[in-house]
């Protein structure tokens, strides 16, 4: 049997080939990088548009030759005669040449050079070619059919799919084949009149089917089968050696009733097709005479896509890992196979960096298997090496020439008998292996491998030599080129018979065996091999079209890689550690000592009790993981928590992510110790939460895992929440002095801070702090030190903390019983309707193709309609309908519309002459149910809250309480003390206008914030006059609106619209307002200024390792009394962060003096890039 | 080899594989990256392969150096004052490992009986030497123990520590800082500390957790990386090791050592017992007096210390030689 070539494309669109004979993926190496990379996004999908001018070079399509090129896709436009495509093809060839392979130029350049000369047995050959340029289309994804020349018009629509089989049918007229093809509009068509001297076709006809199809499949014989877009299966009768397009259809159900089927695959006598959840199924019983087949049998194992090679033999690629895998045991009596084995073999880029790699190590060793005699034979016959490798790197046809070709093109069973028989080695492959290998240098073998092989082919020169050449030359690679010593071994073995395989198959493993083992230690390997064994191939389809394999070809395609990387390490250690065969005395002496030890120590007392417990609590699941590396994607992961109990008898733990990476299966660990926040991610697709470590956490980029259900996300987090709090000796309710957060979800957390984390000058990082989720809904949060926590959800509702914890999600053990409350919260969903005026109808929601969705987004970027916005996650249910919201910024009309003069623009509430835009909000009140340690405050709505942060060791009774109402009101709460958090009543305080955010520093200093955006300080509050008497306005900084404030010990931060952060210089206890702001940063969201002075933020465009980051936590650094502006920021958890309160720490760090802390140079210990010196939150 | 994994494809899933490449297939799963230089695991490999024999190889070491246990016997010290008679405590104690490490057991197991007030820290000793817990068990069942009836009787004490000899152990920290500097002072010596410098502090962890916990995949996971050496240098820039003598005042005898001589030799134990301690070995004719004890074997002298030192050596990468008398018996 020759050898042949199976092809498959990884997903990125590079397309390899593999042959029988190798272990090696070889690359096509041709310069479309990026044609190819196009590609591979598109084959996700389906088979790409394949564009009309193929239906002129499909014709007479053979599969194996069909995905050889995938080489050239440029030239489409001048291909109208074959002259053309002649012209074509050499250049096409010429290019290649310049892909770095000197030594087949002269081939090239022949065929260019004589264009002109082919007779029409070339011309058979080029449309060969032809169809290998076609074929590659299929799978190569052209997005090029609008290129398609308007003359072309016959095709009625782009090709999604097309198949060509049939060509053993009827041999008359000579070349005859069917061609079968599905447009994207779901119409099959079949083209009509293929054969030898009209490989062209004349038309398509379209032939009629009961629905649309996605895909096609026609087998050699008389199978045709398709997919139809519902999921069943047509199958087309009446195919005969008359009427090759048959006569009807009949319609075969999916094999499973619920899913579809999504793919359907061909032979002579075999059907193979996939459903929609990647099962596979065999039908039974189909013939020639019954094409229908009698039932379904469904078959091991997950795929995404099957193909059926020649003789029946069946490639599929996994689902999961992406391999290919290979259906071993297939065959005439047991079509269905026995298993599926991945075809693991590596890529030549694997290993093209490794100098002498274990590659040619290998293929040492096949070279010889394969090859010694026929060297001898050749070396007497022709020695002209050069030539003969200028040549013989072309040899892949040599088995198939055209006639046989022409006559039974599938039918390579019979060409053994082509090929004398005596060729076949008559030496084992074991015991003749490993006498080569061991018995010569290896370098020297391949050495004399290599032009072996081509040699041979110089004495079986066939009349269309050029022909013959060209369709492999795109792949070969010249066997100077690393990776490329395979390419010899093709030409051998094609002058063999298929019971050359076996030989060598045993020989290739053996030698990897045996080389690891003995003799090898000679070998340097390159480790710097930039892929190592962990880089393995993700496949996006699989071609067996071409790739002539029976049920008794042994393949060396399946233990290979773990071979090449063994290799690589075994050789690494032959210097010391020989193999036990060789075993020197003093090795033996320590393995027989060894085992005599365990006897004498452990044998006998093995009833005794293990010092260290190995009892472990293991929680397992599945999982999805948002893959770390690129292209992101969820896949399927293996999920385990494993508890134990930590070093000083408390529980810890360690989770796993067990996923596989092609075929390897790997794990990713994170200690419980070094979790430091479990956060909830729910959207309405995934139930999902992301896992932070301190790296993790600097890296912007958290281990995100998705559950099945929200049930089970929410056992989930509660499980490792508890696990985390375990190893961190955490429970119970968060402490006074706790650090308060709020994600943009409305999720609360809350921190205990450490005594160093505002030691100076080595604070504890930022990312370092461990954070637990607290039951509830809230939009901000403010506490101060003697323990008092006042929320306010999304509906403005005020809340006060009852002192419990848990709640939500969190049950049982890890939530408080009292103090836990059923809490509601509610916000609007927000779409814009918008219109365009026309001098016609005026405004209509007719709007320019270039305009924004006619319902949309506030952007406009993203269409929002009334029917399709879903709540924000599935905790929130709807609770109106939409509505017109007349309460936009700017006004409306008495319809609700705001005019413009274009999208985007600002928007005013009332007509004129000049807008021709016109947009208005529609609002959806949704709801969310949950329960958490908070109790409501009603009646009034709060905007904002704040808290005298007072120390913890004060005695103050009635703690002041500031909010500011929904309406702008400022209010001041009676009562408030730590036994009656909730105060009793609320003091109206007077403004001349609305304000928006308050805060009170722990000198009882009021400072405000107006709608405006100027800033008043409230004279002469104290503890007998709690509301103070009067308001001092402050001027905002120029050109500034703030928009929120936070007022320390003595100092004031404000933060204004444009995200700047600013501090109020020359505060004194003599003139408490200040003189002057003094800009600090910018990108800052939210300012909280702590009893100690401290200041935290929420920065927005953080520098992740993937992206900028926006709301996250951030602490500024080099805070003393007499510097309280700090010096740099450190960066902790977000992003997604809304909102931070520190006000409750006022644990005093502790004091360390640094003799020789001269400057104020080392701000912090933490690495250069988490700092911003003196400044903004970010770099840009 | 062809046929490993191959029958069962269909029935586990393609990435099944036979239970007895079970070790590679743990150490597959470990996130490593197999294309560096790598001695000891290229091994572990080929027996991942499936040519695993019958014969032992290298990885079968390690394992067995790991696991190794001593049985041991706690007898209550008779001068602790009791409420009740003290039952003796019988443990398997890993030779790894280190005595305050493994004996929170033994500590809850005696705090029964002895009066709660006389209780002090425990301490340990054996026919009369106390034992450092710095060292790990099996040196100081090899040093003082090597010859005794099994199991190992140690004596258990809670009042009158000695401070001279003894390192006081207040929390497994104490044990989790020593253990960790002598990792570093290993690797200062086999790579200018440039393997355990790139390491991160989770790294550093999951060797320590590694041992707290009895996980060999763990540690291994993390301890090949400092097992690594450049080709071409034929081992580590100097072997890490330490060569205890009962007959000593010194506590051991530590010395920059090279695992290949100028000439290209590697080095083997002789060659280090001859410069570090001649009297160990014996000399022509003579009957022998000492032995040479690494985890409770006597390795042959041409064994090259290279292999010792990435196989015998103890977790704390430090080659653990034990010089004691050959019993007179």
């Amino acid at each position: 049997m020759p050898v042949s070539l199976l092809w498959a494309v990884d997903v990125y669109g590079r397309v390899y080939s593999l042959s029988t004979a190798g272990q090696l993926w070889e690359q096509c190496h041709d310069a479309q990088m990026e044609f190819k990379r196009v590609t591979a996004a598109q084959q996700w999908l389906r088979w790409n548009p394949v564009d009309g001018f193929s239906d002129r070079l499909l014709p007479s399509d053979r599969w194996q030759w069909s995905d050889v090129t995938g080489l050239q896709h440029q030239p489409l436009d001048n291909f109208r005669i074959p002259s053309d495509s002649w012209e074509w093809e050499g250049d096409w060839y010429a290019d290649e040449n310049f892909e770095g392979e000197p030594t087949e130029k002269g081939g090239w350049t022949y065929a260019i050079d004589f264009p002109a000369t082919y007779t029409k047995d070339k011309k058979w050959n080029s449309c060969v070619r032809r169809r290998r340029w076609l074929r590659y289309r299929r799978y190569k994804a052209m997005d090029t059919w609008a290129k398609i020349p308007p003359q072309q018009t016959t095709l009625p629509d782009p090709f999604s799919d097309i198949s060509c089989g049939g060509w053993e049918i009827n041999e008359e007229p000579r070349g005859r084949l069917s061609l079968w093809a599905v447009s994207l509009q779901g119409k099959v068509w079949f083209r009509e009149g293929i054969y030898h001297h009209n490989p062209e076709g004349s038309f398509w006809e379209d032939i009629p089917i009961p629905g649309e199809v996605v895909q096609i499949s026609c087998g050699p014989g008389d199978l045709v089968w398709a997919v139809l877009w519902e999921g069943q299966l047509i199958v087309r009768e009446g195919i005969s050696r008359d009427c090759p397009k048959g006569t009807s259809w009949a319609v075969v159900d999916s094999p499973s009733p619920d899913v579809g089927a999504t793919h359907v695959a061909v032979g002579n006598n075999v059907v193979w097709a996939l459903t929609k959840d990647n099962k596979v199924w065999f039908r039974r019983g189909v013939n020639s005479h019954n094409p229908c087949g009698s039932g379904w049998i469904s078959m091991v194992g997950e795929m995404i896509m099957i193909n059926v090679g020649l003789n029946d033999q069946v490639l599929a690629i996994g689902s999961e890992d992406r391999a290919v895998y290979f259906r071993q045991g297939v065959t005439s009596s047991e079509l269905s196979g026995k298993t599926w084995r991945a075809i693991t073999v590596p890529r030549d880029g694997d290993r093209s960096h490794s100098s002498a790699s274990a590659g040619s190590l290998q293929s040492a060793g096949c070279y010889f298997c394969g090859e010694v005699r026929a060297q001898s034979v050749v070396s007497d016959v022709e020695s002209d090496t050069e030539k003969g490798s200028t040549d013989g790197a072309s040899c892949l046809v040599a088995s198939s020439s055209p006639e046989s070709f022409v006559d039974a093109p599938t039918d390579h069973s019979d060409q053994p008998t082509e090929t004398p028989k005596p060729r076949i080695p008559k030496v084992t492959s074991d015991s003749f292996i490993s006498e080569l290998v061991s018995d010569r240098e290896p370098g020297k073998t391949s050495r004399e491998g290599v032009p072996a092989g081509p040699a041979v082919l110089e004495e079986e020169h066939f009349p269309g030599e050029e022909e013959i050449k060209a369709p492999c030359a795109g792949v070969a690679i010249s066997p100077s080129q690393s990776g490329g010593p395979l390419d010899p071994q093709w030409s051998n073995v094609d002058l063999e018979e298929a019971q050359g395989h076996p030989v060598q198959t045993g020989a290739v493993v053996d030698s990897a065996d045996t080389c690891s083992l003995s003799s090898v230690a000679t070998y340097t390997l390159a480790m710097e091999d930039p892929y190592g064994a962990d880089e393995h191939p993700l496949w996006a389809w699989v071609s067996g079209g071409g790739c002539s394999v029976d049920s008794h070809s042994q393949l060396n395609w399946f233990n290979c890689s773990m071979n090449a990387s063994s290799m690589v390490q075994s050789a690494q250690s032959m210097s010391l550690s020989v193999s036990p065969a060789q075993t020197a005395a003093w090795r033996r002496q320590i393995f027989e000592q060894l085992s005599e030890r365990t006897k004498r120590e452990i044998d006998n007392f093995r009833h005794y009790e293990q010092a260290i417990e190995q009892s472990v609590w293991v929680k397992k699941g599945t999982m999805q993981w948002w893959r770390d590396w690129k292209p992101h994607k969820w896949i399927d992961v293996h999920f385990a928590l494993e508890q134990f109990s930590g070093s000083e008898g408390n529980k810890d733990g360690i989770l796993f992510i067990y996923y596989n990476f092609y075929e390897e299966k790997k794990y990713l660990h994170a200690f419980i110790n070094e979790v430091t926040i479990l956060v909830p991610v729910l959207n309405d697709s995934k139930h999902s939460f992301a896992i932070y470590t301190p790296e993790r956490t600097k890296q912007r980029w958290p281990i995100r895992l998705a559950a099945a259900t929200e049930l089970e996300m929410h056992d989930w987090l509660a499980l490792l929440s508890d696990s985390c709090c375990d190893s961190r000796v955490i429970q119970g309710p968060p402490s006074k002095q706790a650090i308060w957060s709020v994600t943009c979800k409305g999720d609360i957390f809350v921190s205990e801070p450490s005594p160093s984390l505002e030691a100076m000058p080595y604070p504890t990082p930022c990312d370092h702090m461990f954070w637990r989720q607290v039951g509830g809904h809230l939009r901000m949060v403010e506490c101060n030190s003697v323990g008092i926590v006042w929320g306010i959800g999304y509906d403005h509702t005020a809340w006060v903390y009852t002192g419990g914890y848990g709640g939500g999600i969190f049950q049982g053990l890890s939530s408080s019983t009292d103090n836990i409350y059923t809490q509601v919260d509610a916000k609007s969903v927000y779409i814009y309707e918008n219109q365009r005026w026309n001098p016609v109808s005026g405004y209509t929601n007719r709007g320019l193709p270039t305009d924004r969705y006619m319902w949309s987004d506030a952007s406009g970027l993203h269409e929002c309609t009334k029917t399709n916005m879903k709540p924000p996650s599935p905790q929130w249910t709807w609770v109106s309908d939409w509505a017109i919201d007349y309460s936009v910024s700017g006004g409306t009309d008495r319809e609700g519309w705001q005019y413009a003069a274009d999208f985007p623009a600002s928007y005013h509430g009332y007509k004129t002459l000049k807008d021709f835009v016109r947009r208005r909000r529609w609002a959806r009140k949704c709801k969310l149910t949950t329960t958490g340690p908070w109790q409501e405050i009603p009646p009034i709505s709060l905007s904002d809250v704040t808290i005298l942060p007072c120390a913890a060791q004060s005695s103050v009774d009635v703690v002041p309480l500031w909010a500011i109402s929904n309406k702008g009101d400022v209010l001041c709460r009676l009562g408030v003390t730590t036994l009656t958090p909730a105060g009793s009543s609320w003091l109206h305080v007077g403004t001349d206008q609305p304000f928006k955010s308050i805060s009170i520093g722990a000198a009882s200093q009021v400072w405000a914030i107006a709608k405006d955006g100027s800033a008043f300080y409230r004279g002469s509050v104290s503890p007998q006059s709690p509301a103070g008497d009067c308001w001092y306005h402050i001027p905002s900084p120029a050109k500034q609106k703030l928009k929120q404030v936070s007022v320390g010990r003595t100092s004031v931060y404000t933060v204004d619209e444009n995200g700047n952060l600013w501090y109020r210089q020359g505060v004194t206890p003599s003139y408490p307002q200040g003189s002057s702001w003094e800009h600090i940063s910018n990108n800052v969201r939210k300012v909280s200024v702590g009893p100690l002075d401290q200041v935290w933020i929420i920065a927005d465009k953080v520098q992740g390792s993937q992206s900028l980051s926006c709301g996250t936590v951030c602490h500024r650094l080099g805070v003393q009394p007499m510097e309280p502006k700090g010096q740099s920021w450190d960066y902790g958890i977000g992003g997604g962060w809304d909102h931070i309160t520190v006000r409750g720490n006022s644990m005093e760090p502790p004091r360390i003096r640094l003799p020789s802390l001269t400057a104020p140079a080392p701000q912090s210990p933490l690495p250069v890039r988490n700092m911003a010196v003196n400044g903004d939150a970010v770099g840009c | 080899m062809d046929k490993q994994g191959n029958d069962n494809i269909d029935s586990h899933g393609p990435s099944s594989i036979k239970a007895d490449c079970k070790t590679s297939t743990k150490r597959s799963c470990l996130p490593l990256d197999f294309g560096v230089c790598l001695c000891v695991w290229g091994i572990y490999s080929l027996c991942a392969t499936g040519s695993r024999s019958s014969m032992a190889d290298d990885k079968d070491v390690l394992r067995d150096v790991w696991f190794g246990r001593i049985p041991t016997c706690f007898i209550l010290n008779q001068d602790e004052v009791t409420e009740r008679e003290a039952e003796p405590y019988y443990l398997l104690l890993p030779r790894v490992s280190y005595l305050t490490l493994v004996t929170d057991k033994v500590k809850k197991h005696f705090h029964k009986v002895v009066r709660t007030d006389d209780v002090e820290e425990m301490w340990l000793e054996y026919e009369g030497t106390p034992l450092k817990w710095h060292y790990p068990i099996g040196v100081l069942f090899d040093l003082h123990a090597s010859n005794t009836v099994l199991p190992w009787s140690i004596t258990v004490h809670f009042k009158n520590f000695p401070d001279r000899d003894l390192l006081h152990c207040p929390s497994n920290s104490v044990i989790e800082a020593h253990f960790m500097s002598s990792i570093k002072e290993a690797d200062a010596l086999k790579h200018k500390s440039q393997v355990v410098n790139d390491m991160q502090k989770k790294d550093h962890k999951q060797l320590w957790m590694g041992l707290q916990n009895d996980k060999f995949d763990q540690f291994w996971a993390m301890n090949r990386k400092l097992m690594e050496y450049p080709t071409e240098e034929g081992g580590f820039r100097y072997i890490p090791f330490r060569i205890y003598q009962t007959m000593s005042d010194r506590p051991f005898i530590q010395k920059l050592f090279r695992p290949v001589s100028p000439e290209g030799n590697m080095h083997t134990l002789g060659d280090l017992l001859k410069e570090m301690c001649p009297a160990a070995l014996p000399h022509d004719g003579e009957q022998k007096r000492y032995q040479v004890v690494i985890h409770g074997i006597e390795p042959l002298l041409e064994t090259p210390l290279q292999w010792l030192s990435e196989h015998l050596s103890h977790p704390d990468n430090f080659l653990h030689i034990c010089v004691t008398p050959v019993p007179s018996d």
